[in-house]
């Protein structure tokens, strides 16, 4: 079998027809008896106390940060790895170069406590 | 070309249907193995020993009202579900279930599998941010936690394998297992895989967006109806996704003896299928700062060195 990218274009035009197909059938299909008790936020039955989209722990940005630089680390190395049988013992030296500055700043990010939860 | 469409669409309808099938049957063995494996008998009424359940299941969340809360942000509401689905559904288009049998090939079918898996975690994401209401705000919040977590091991626990097989073909990956599967050359990246595939699932023991003894039911608290069961969908449709690849990638994909090489994919898969189940019944869950810690401080160290020890091995033999 070769290599063909098309067929993708129609799994994805199957996949997003049943799914919104299915969820208008569904929202016609059901019955319709708002009132606004039933259409308030979920609160343990008692009533919702201010907004919900309240402001969340900074520390989510340094890691969400942290884990962008270090993902797209994870992609460069694919190229790499593949290629790992060519590129032969100057490929190793390479990434054990990488890894070498890998550590380093992951040994710096944990030092300064970034992958700590308080 | 028309021969081709016809041929592509076929298979595609095949294993969509088939993967909706098993999806639906994987909640009945779920809930009918963990009943057993609690001493219950698990669902019984619906037909003999409760067969007919999931079907049961789906046609009364079908007709259930559609209930939208009114603090929520409406289209990203119903959007959220749907890209989940979506995101699961699209990545059996490259799975190869035997060497002949799969919708298209690409090669670069690793990378597509996971970038697209990746893009419908952040469903759970939208899905809590959107319906406005506290629970699911903290449950996809912790979604991300975990999504931060688990991926970068993910993608470096993968990294072996692709250097043995040389190729991000998943029908080369299982062509370079003729003689011996990954698993032997890559036990640790295999343990690795296994618990990242576990967080990626959103699954006991990582089931923290959820954690229903918590957070109510975490990112889809306020869902009902068939959005609800899209969530379910694609949990479930992930969960044959995250199999096929660790059968691909480590047990050598559609190779063994005897049998046709589909049948001995599928024996393969229901194995991880059985493994997942037993592991939820089995474990405790865990805090998510506890998982960030795996994540960052011992998952992340231990594949590098599994890279470079495997890179040296590979430049001595």
């Amino acid at each position: 079998m070769k290599d063909a990218y098309w067929p993708l274009i129609l799994v994805l035009l199957l996949a997003v027809g049943f799914g919104v197909v299915a969820v208008l059938m569904s929202t016609l299909l059901g019955p319709k008896k708002p009132d606004p008790i039933k259409l308030s936020p979920y609160e343990c039955g008692v009533d919702p106390v201010g907004d919900a989209r309240m402001p969340f722990f900074v520390h989510y940005y340094v890691v969400a940060l942290l884990f962008l630089i270090f993902d797209i680390e994870v992609v460069f190395t694919y190229p790499w790895a593949v290629y790992f049988k060519k590129l032969g013992l100057f490929g190793l030296l390479e990434m054990v170069v990488f890894i070498a500055v890998f550590l380093a700043i992951f040994i710096y990010v944990w030092g300064r406590g970034a992958l700590e939860w308080e | 070309m028309t021969q081709e469409l016809v041929l592509v669409v076929i298979k595609m309808i095949v294993v969509f249907a088939v993967a909706l099938l098993v999806v639906a049957y994987l909640t009945y063995f779920e809930r009918k193995i963990i009943g057993h494996m609690q001493l219950r008998l698990g669902p019984m009424r619906v037909g003999p020993h409760g067969l007919l359940q999931p079907i049961a299941d789906g046609l009364k969340l079908f007709v259930k009202e559609d209930i939208v809360p009114h603090d929520s942000d409406r289209w990203t509401f119903y959007f959220a579900p749907i890209l989940n689905l979506v995101c699961a559904l699209v990545l059996l288009a490259v799975i190869p279930f035997s060497y002949n049998f799969m919708v298209t090939r690409l090669n670069i079918g690793v990378l597509y599998i996971l970038s697209l898996a990746s893009v419908g975690t952040i469903a759970l994401l939208l899905a809590g941010w959107s319906s406005g209401s506290k629970y699911p705000i903290l449950g996809g919040l912790r979604s991300a936690a975990q999504i931060f977590s688990y991926e970068i091991f993910l993608g470096f626990s993968i990294m072996g394998v692709l250097m043995i097989s040389g190729s991000l073909d998943l029908v080369k990956i299982v062509e370079a297992q003729s003689k011996v599967w990954n698993i032997v050359y890559q036990p640790v990246a295999f343990v690795v895989y296994i618990i990242a595939a576990l967080g990626e699932l959103n699954r006991t023991p990582f089931d923290l967006p959820e954690a229903e003894t918590e957070l109510v039911a975490g990112f889809h608290t306020e869902y009902s109806g068939f959005k609800f069961a899209y969530f379910f969908l694609a949990e479930y449709a992930n969960m044959i996704i995250v199999s096929c690849m660790a059968v691909i990638l480590f047990l050598g994909g559609w190779k063994g003896p005897v049998l046709p090489g589909i049948v001995w994919f599928l024996i393969k898969m229901c194995a991880f299928f059985y493994f997942f189940i037993w592991v939820r019944a089995t474990f405790p869950r865990y805090r998510y700062d506890q998982f960030m810690r795996i994540g960052w401080k011992i998952m992340l160290p231990v594949t590098l060195a599994n890279i470079l020890v495997t890179g040296i091995v590979m430049m001595l033999v």
